[in-house]
């Protein structure tokens, strides 16, 4: 399968920078703020995206490189950057990420950062450098290879206690409150890494913080060697960056994985893996979820069989609503991820053979082709971020909003799809779309579609 | 409020370098002469500042037939897909965003032969051909040097189609660097070919958000001027290289324009007028000017007219919000000083004061300019930063809030109402159609039942 109509082009973008996904992974952390070493633009971008998505001040240093500091090395603005960035903001936590630039002129953020750390006294302040070249990947890798790198930094031996750590793929702030909430139903003790479930949605109040209060504790961080388990949320992510094989690796905390729970089949694994970890049945509450859910599932099954869909966005994104999709005889037609992923188009190949289903697998894809794959299989609904609202606009195609960045509808902080009650709101969701599409102007089509004046004698 | 030593002398929020950038009026700038601008940002400063190719992305980026091909790696593509507000009567080419997509291999042997191929890909993959792309240089391709220029000087050669360099790696400078080169690329494709002139004009620096330009030109037409090229607002190639025949360039955004209607000037002898569409004053003597210059009194007289009759169908219903916003004051927090000057007007005609003015740019006489219109005490600030923005909100405690994007999470947070004036916007905010929707959403913010519950304690 091509995953390109052009072989040198990419038309409509269907992916972003890892400086995004670091920007997301450093926000899950506790009072921490974030150095992007490149020129300024990067940071405008990545700040008007996520400002909107999430509809909180998303402030972000640069180091503002310019031509000087491009020929000769910018460690010495990197160094006043970090000074400055101290001063205003006093943040106990901060991630330096690269960019395009600073890798192309070869820039060691490790050792500046070390440096700096020498000239300086900087008491309790964290400081971690993260290599995110925009040409390296996309906001998956920029995300897990910033989670790595900062257990890399942080991570101490540790004594065995009795938490669990639980490394979020990217979901949102909705999503991690919820799965933080499964987890205490089961009783486990858990480290969330990241947390971004307030500090990407905080709650308003007259006293205005500059850096959202919230995030993954940094003694819990350096514990997270010492947990009885990892449990990493996302199927597809990189053996290579994988945070939780990073722990298992060096200190030998068992690693499990579970796919996001959206869809019966996920939200059961994850159950699973919780009930093993806890040594507690399934609470009864989710027992109830999950049979209102198979209940929803019969009532719109008939809908749902006429659903051709087109599903894009994150590798274990994509994996996920797939399998909803499967479940409940929604055929996920097209499938589209923007990153390089075997991983993906492995999940993807099995679960549609075991369903039974044909669907157009891509990855390291663009807009352009998702958009002519779209027509070819008479696609008629839409899910996933803002980016498709192109398709909507051209064809008429209903959207399902879910991802980042959502830009053009409200609430995208709040989006809660996991679960048994979350894959129920997704399915409503999805199901409403197509019709409100199929039956709003149902009176008229038939009108016109079978009522004659006159029939000519045959 | 207190005096300006000691709303200067916080160091919590404003960094020792940051205070030549910041102006209280009448106390003038901290050095005794006036306001620094025009320099680096401070690194770790937080700025709302963007970058070159920003600055030449979106002033070319409204050129509705254009292909607009971003070489290097994904990120400057994708954070500039369909990113204006900006709308088209004809094609829609404009709102795609084309992309070599560098992977690393690319960075480390070379980009050209990646991005030749892409042109190709351009020209033979989209009917009908394009008859102009424009290809932008961003950070990496400029440090590993990529001859972008030969590129497209032999695929334009080859295909027999307009491809123009823009060089705008983005740390080669600040974004109004990004404006000039935009400014060079137009210009390249005007040639430098005198034409024949026929009375009329170029309106220069409307990016048609929302309608604006094809209100403003509704206008002129009813005053019996001729609109010759739209630059860059709902443009197409055909129309642009016509602009050379048109008999003047009226200017709206001015930071982005200026090099263009100085070289048009130079090149084709063609005046440039500065104009405003934003506010009453500013509306009616930009007419009255524009009626002029082409056409003497007769146009002058229609230019009246047309006035007289937009006031009366409009000010009915501003008096009406008016009363509601009467003795309020907001803080302006915009990219560019043209805004800003017009904000501050505009807000003055609806009763509301303005106390807080930041720009991301600006010149020595642009800070002039806005300090001149402002009212005593108001604090005037180049390249703005959040810390700052929330150390001043914090001291005037403003009504309302008009900025861009990046401001308005941050105004929400802390309670205070907020107009977007950004290049998104869906609906006009300039002409007189605009006023009523800016004085509308004014009133919609302010004047919510949603701010009561803001000044309420959780209950405990």
């Amino acid at each position: 399968m091509k995953t390109r109509n052009f072989v040198n082009l990419n038309v409509n973008p269907c992916k972003m920078c890892m400086p995004m996904g670091a920007a997301i992974a450093l926000r899950g952390i506790e009072n921490s703020m974030m150095m992007l070493h490149g020129s300024q633009g990067c940071n405008a971008y990545l700040r008007t995206h996520l400002t909107t998505h999430f509809s909180e001040p998303m402030d972000i240093a640069s180091s503002s490189l310019h031509e000087n500091a491009t020929i000769y090395g910018g460690g010495a603005n990197l160094k006043k950057g970090l000074q400055n960035l101290i001063r205003i903001y006093n943040p106990t936590f901060i991630g330096i990420a690269t960019t395009c630039l600073a890798e192309t002129i070869g820039e060691d953020v490790e050792r500046i950062a070390k440096e700096f750390r020498a000239e300086n006294d900087l008491g309790a302040v964290n400081i971690i450098a993260t290599n995110t070249p925009g040409y390296g990947g996309t906001l998956c890798e920029g995300y897990f290879t910033t989670l790595r790198d900062i257990l890399r930094h942080v991570v101490r031996p540790s004594d065995r206690h009795d938490r669990v750590n639980v490394v979020m793929a990217h979901v949102s702030p909705g999503d991690v409150r919820n799965i933080k909430s499964m987890l205490q139903a089961f009783g486990i003790d858990a480290i969330m890494f990241p947390d971004i479930s307030t500090t990407f949605d905080a709650p308003f109040s007259r006293d205005f913080s500059r850096i959202p209060k919230g995030g993954t504790p940094h003694a819990d961080i350096a514990a997270m060697s010492g947990a009885r388990a990892t449990i990493e949320i996302g199927a597809a992510i990189p053996e290579q960056i994988s945070p939780g094989r990073y722990l298992e690796d060096q200190f030998g905390v068992p690693l499990v994985r579970s796919p996001i729970p959206i869809g019966v089949a996920h939200c059961d694994s994850f159950m699973q893996v919780l009930s093993s970890l806890s040594g507690r049945a399934t609470p009864v509450q989710f027992q109830e979820d999950r049979g209102k859910l198979v209940d929803g599932m019969i009532d719109m099954h008939k809908t749902s069989g006429e659903i051709r869909a087109l599903v894009y966005g994150d590798p274990d994104q994509v994996y996920s609503v797939a399998s909803l999709c499967v479940e409940n005889g929604i055929t996920p037609a097209v499938l589209g991820t923007g990153s390089v992923s075997k991983a993906y188009r492995g999940l993807l190949d099995k679960l549609l053979e075991h369903a039974g289903m044909a669907s157009t697998i891509l990855d390291d894809t663009d807009f352009e082709t998702l958009e002519h794959h779209t027509l070819k299989n008479e696609v008629n609904l839409v899910v996933g971020n803002s980016a498709g609202k192109q398709l909507t606009e051209k064809y008429g195609l209903p959207p399902v909003r879910i991802g980042f960045p959502i830009n053009d509808r409200f609430g995208g902080q709040r989006l809660v799809y996991t679960g048994y009650s979350g894959s129920l709101k997704l399915l409503d969701d999805m199901v409403n779309a197509v019709l409100a599409k199929k039956f709003g102007m149902h009176r008229v089509d038939m009108l016109e579609k079978y009522h004659r004046v006159e029939e000519p004698a045959i | 409020m207190d005096d300006s030593a000691e709303l200067l002398l916080d160091v919590k929020d404003v960094l020792e370098e940051r205070k030549s950038r910041i102006l209280v009026k009448s106390i003038g700038g901290c050095d005794g002469g006036g306001i620094r601008c025009d320099r680096e940002t401070i690194a770790g400063s937080i700025s709302q500042r963007a970058c070159v190719y920003c600055g030449a992305r979106v002033v070319l980026n409204p050129i509705t037939d254009a292909v607009h091909l971003v070489h290097g790696p994904i990120g400057c593509a994708s954070y500039t897909w369909d990113l204006r507000g900006s709308l088209t009567s004809d094609s829609n080419l404009f709102r795609n965003s084309f992309s070599t997509d560098l992977r690393e291999k690319d960075v480390i042997f070379g980009g050209e032969k990646k991005l030749a191929a892409a042109i190709d890909e351009i020209i033979e993959g989209y009917t009908p051909r394009p008859k102009l792309i424009f290809v932008y240089a961003t950070c990496v391709v400029g440090v590993i040097g990529d001859d972008i220029e030969a590129v497209c000087r032999q695929k334009e050669a080859q295909h027999g189609v307009r491809v123009i360099p823009v060089k705008s790696s983005g740390f080669v400078g600040a974004k109004p660097m990004g404006y000039k080169l935009a400014c060079g690329a137009l210009l390249e494709l005007m040639g430098d070919a005198k034409q024949e002139q026929k009375p009329g004009v170029n309106i220069l620096g409307d990016y048609n958000h929302g309608g604006e330009i094809w209100i403003i030109e509704g206008y002129l037409r009813k005053i019996g001027v001729n609109v010759v090229a739209r630059i860059t607002g709902d443009s197409s190639y055909e129309q642009l290289i016509k602009a050379p025949s048109a008999t003047l360039n009226i200017v709206e955004c001015s930071g982005s324009m200026a090099y263009l209607s100085q070289q048009m000037e130079k090149k084709f002898g063609i005046p440039s007028l500065k104009v405003r569409f934003i506010g009453y004053q500013d509306i009616k003597s930009s007419l009255v000017q524009i009626a002029e210059y082409i056409g003497g009194q007769e146009l002058v007289d229609r230019a009246l007219r047309l006035v007289e009759q937009e006031e009366a169908r409009v000010e009915p219903i501003i008096s009406e919000y008016r009363k509601k916003l009467a003795g309020k004051t907001a803080a302006v927090c915009v990219g560019g000083t043209y805004k800003a000057i017009a904000m501050i007007q505009l807000l003055k005609e609806f009763g509301v004061k303005t106390v807080l003015i930041g720009t991301q740019h600006g010149s020595v006489e642009d800070y002039r300019v806005i300090n001149d219109f402002s009212v005593e005490g108001a604090v005037i600030i180049n390249d703005t930063s959040p810390t700052e923005i929330e150390k001043y909100v914090r001291e005037f405690k403003p009504d309302l809030f008009v900025g861009n994007v990046k401001e308005r999470t941050l105004a929400l947070k802390m309670g205070i109402p907020f107009v977007d004036f950004n290049h998104d916007r869906k609906y006009p905010m300039t002409t007189y159609e605009g006023m009523i929707n800016f004085i509308r959403e004014l009133d919609l913010t302010s004047n919510s039942p949603v701010w009561k519950w803001a000044n309420t304690d959780p209950l405990v």
